[in-house]
């Protein structure tokens, strides 16, 4: 075992690429959640926006076109996702996990042609004079766009909770429906956008990883993240700062557990890779036991159906 | 009608099945204070529904000021000037006072500002509020003031009010009608629902009375008798519970310093409870909702367990037994919430009659249910307590809100209990079901039953009870004689003012 082979700051710049595909996701998640809906399909909205970024980066040599169309990909799969839990008020556990299992299929078939390819670099953006503070800039700051943005959706979602009357109505919906329908308030429609919000992020997430952190395409790469994006949105209580935290921390778990690995630790490798979705299992465990999801202040109308009356 | 504020013509709402409305007719002055009367179900929710922009009619007019009035949306009415008190609170509990404030409003102010204001407006109408405080953590007056204070900072013109004293002390309630005689002299009018007569006689300058849809009567309500007024609302000369006076027997539920924690994050832990019930007796439990009603009722039917010595049945401890012991003991318990806790929505009569009656009525044996014995049983149960329904193998969601809770009372009562445990018995039921309910508790009680009445309906207890108690912040006072206590010795036993005060500005 030699963990001097683990060059630290190697190590947290690493952890800000290997968590921005979850962050993304989870702060997609939270924001539909916070509106009272439980869509258990982001791992089918990451893989789905994983192959139509992929592909259109490919077609488009672009990788920004390529973000756009994952966007889209996901969220147009969360909107299908939204038709069948909003209008035909089917149970969202179960259209979840089916949106799961079908954007799992899909992208196989739409990824047929693409595998083997690699896609088109994106550069790294180095921020004028903040990447040259030793220690801090390298880590902090000589990332690619999307980690830069992934870090002001945060920022922006928080204030639009927070301070925004648009964001004050999204967490009336999600608490109470009933009371918000009787206010005026559209809630089928209000929950569609937040519905779409969060599979465009979980799409952005899913092709962060074909298009940065591998890059190309292969099936079922986005192994599980959807699943810890979920945790984490648990774990974060709900909150986008805390969300961040955990990303990073789940993201923590998985950068060192590969440098773990490469260090050659006396630990079985399959225990090591075990280690997030352990975690994840623990997180899911505790808040599923419904006593503990008020305590954490998880929104009232999470998951409930709505059906206007009278 | 010119000078009318709000006048309605014709005005009809059909859903599948039912005519909610039908040409339904009434006009409103500023600064009156109008009364819309009637049953549940008599229609009166959907009308103020439509006056609000949240249900549509299907046919008639609105005139505003003499503009027709056509609101598509709440938001719509409350441009026009008109603003509502929900009867279940539109309130969210994870946000605070100025959050929920702000979400019924059309332009609110900046949070800063908008706090200033609920404390200014809140203050000058004696309803104080603090509003950075989260309504989760409010009591259900403080609530309301929360309601109130949020139609008030929009300058209704018209303020319609649905069943807002069901959840107030007496106390409370004077308050508001004074809080509302004062809107009314500043010119605003209210539009006030409600089924209890003598507040209506004591605030409303006019009413209209709905029954099955139809306006059957406008009336000065001061000139007119509460008992008038009853039986203009439900149509037929009213049948008062009666009973023959008994000596109380020995005691037989002994409880004794009960003290559980509640089973919900927003309930209301039970302290030191303690309270003798005799043979033969009907005690009354009041107070205002969520002051452990629930918690106590789940106590002694056994869902919440307890110190084993806290409740005791003819001298025997049962604190720490299961429901189904307890029945098997002769302590019976009927909750307050028909569908999903006392009947189970999408079983059948037969098989909601078997899920309580298995053990007393001895439907199961070596493991298997007698099916044929649980029909009779549901069959007795709909024969003696006049449920009206097809027959014993419909869905218990199937039966209206006076027939379910006919046939809940009835399952437990038909199995000879020697305690029964009632919460809001007659909750939601029209006046002639509630009559029968009442007198077959009396009944009960007459062939030696010990009855625990939990209810909000103070009239209800009243009239029933022979000893009150009142649950307030989880502590139970201690039982007088009903026939002793006046309205006032009541509201201070439920808690009094809960910090409210009267309206201290000069109009």
């Amino acid at each position: 075992m030699d963990l001097s082979a683990i060059d630290p700051l190697v190590l947290a710049a690493s952890i800000m690429v290997a968590s921005t595909p979850i962050l993304l996701a989870a702060l997609g998640e939270m924001v539909v959640e916070r509106a009272g809906v439980l869509n258990l399909g982001v791992e089918g909205m990451m893989i789905t926006g994983a192959v139509c970024g992929f592909i259109i980066a490919v077609q488009g040599e672009s990788p920004a076109l390529g973000f756009l169309a994952a966007a889209a990909g996901g969220a147009g799969l969360a909107l299908l996702f939204g038709f069948l839990t909003q209008y035909l008020l089917a149970n969202q556990v179960a259209s979840g996990l089916a949106l799961t299992m079908f954007g799992l299929g899909l992208s196989a078939l739409l990824g047929q042609d693409y595998i083997g390819i690699k896609a088109p670099a994106m550069g790294e953006v180095h921020v004028p004079l903040l990447a040259e503070i030793p220690v801090l800039g390298p880590v902090l700051f000589r990332h690619d766009p999307m980690v830069y943005l992934s870090v002001a959706l945060v920022a922006g979602v928080w204030a639009f909770l927070r301070y925004s009357r648009a964001g004050l109505i999204l967490r009336a919906v999600g608490e109470n429906h009933d009371a918000a329908h009787a206010l005026g308030y559209k809630v089928v429609r209000i929950r569609m956008a937040a519905i779409a919000f969060g599979g465009a992020l979980a799409g952005l997430g899913g092709a962060y990883i074909s298009l940065v952190r591998v890059p190309q395409w292969t099936e079922g790469m986005t192994a599980g993240a959807g699943w810890i994006a979920l945790a984490i949105v648990v774990f974060a209580s709900w909150r986008p700062w805390r969300v961040l935290l955990g990303a990073y921390l789940f993201g923590g778990v998985t950068v060192l557990q590969l440098n773990l690995q490469a260090a050659g630790v006396d630990i079985p490798v399959v225990y090591l890779s075990m280690l997030p979705y352990l975690v994840t299992i623990f997180v899911l465990v505790v808040m599923s036991a419904s006593s503990g999801r008020a305590a954490l202040g998880a929104p009232a109308a999470l998951g409930r159906v709505f059906h206007a009356s009278g | 009608m010119s000078e009318m504020l709000l006048a309605v013509e014709g005005l009809t709402k059909a859903y599948p099945g039912v005519v909610a409305n039908d040409h339904v007719g009434f006009g409103v002055a500023p600064g009156e204070v109008h009364a819309l009367l009637g049953e549940n179900g008599a229609g009166k929710s959907t009308l103020v529904k439509m006056i609000y922009g949240l249900v549509r009619p299907d046919s008639g007019t609105m005139t505003w000021r003499s503009e027709p009035y056509k609101p598509a949306t709440p938001h719509d009415a409350r441009k026009s000037g008109v603003a509502m008190v929900f009867q279940h609170f539109s309130l969210f509990e994870a946000l605070n006072v100025a959050e929920n404030v702000a979400l019924g409003m059309e332009d609110p102010p900046p949070m800063g500002q908008l706090a200033e204001r609920i404390r200014d407006v809140s203050g000058k109408y004696g309803l104080p509020l603090e509003p950075h405080r989260l309504v989760g953590d409010l009591s259900a007056g403080e609530r309301q003031r929360v309601e109130i204070i949020r139609c008030l900072l929009q300058d209704p013109k018209l303020l319609i009010m649905d069943e807002p004293t069901s959840v107030l002390t007496p106390q409370e309630v004077e308050i508001l009608f004074q809080t509302l005689r004062r809107l009314s002299a500043e010119g605003t009018a209210i539009l006030y629902i409600s089924h209890k007569l003598e507040e209506i006689r004591a605030l409303c300058d006019a009413a209209t009375i709905l029954r099955q849809g139809k306006v059957v009567a406008s009336c000065d309500p001061r000139e007119r008798s509460a008992r008038e007024l009853a039986e203009l609302m439900v149509g037929q000369t009213l049948h008062r519970p009666s009973r023959a006076a008994a000596e109380p027997g020995e005691v037989v539920l002994d409880i004794d310093g009960l003290s559980v924690e509640s089973s919900s994050p927003f309930g209301t832990a039970l302290k030191n409870v303690s309270l003798k019930v005799h043979a033969g007796e009907v005690v009354g439990i009041g107070g205002v909702a969520g002051n452990g009603q629930d918690e106590l009722l789940a106590a002694l039917s056994g869902e919440l367990s307890s110190h084993p010595t806290a409740i005791r049945l003819h001298g025997r401890d049962i604190g720490d037994q299961g429901p189904n012991r307890r029945r098997e003991l002769g302590l019976l318990a009927a909750p307050e919430e028909r569908l999903g806790h006392a009947a189970a929505p999408d079983m059948s009569l037969t098989e909601n009659a078997a899920l309580t009656g298995m053990i007393r009525e001895r439907l199961a044996g070596r493991g298997f249910i007698n099916w044929g014995k649980a029909r009779r049983f549901a069959e007795a149960i709909i024969a003696d307590f006049d449920v009206r329904t097809p027959g014993p193998e419909n869905a218990a969601r199937s039966l209206s809100g006076g027939n379910l809770q006919k046939f809940v009372i009835g399952r437990e009562i038909l199995q000879r209990p020697e305690v029964l445990v009632v919460n809001q018995p007659t909750w939601g039921v029209d006046a002639s079901a509630a009559a029968a309910i009442r007198q077959a508790l009396l009944d009960l009680a007459a062939r030696g039953a010990a009855i625990v009445c939990i209810s909000q309906d103070l009239d209800e207890l009243m009239e029933i009870s022979d000893r009150f108690a009142a649950l307030n912040e989880g502590r139970l006072s201690v039982p007088r004689p009903t026939h002793e206590l006046s309205i006032e010795e009541i509201g201070l036993m439920m808690g009094g003012a809960h910090g409210m005060e009267v309206a201290h500005v000069e109009a």
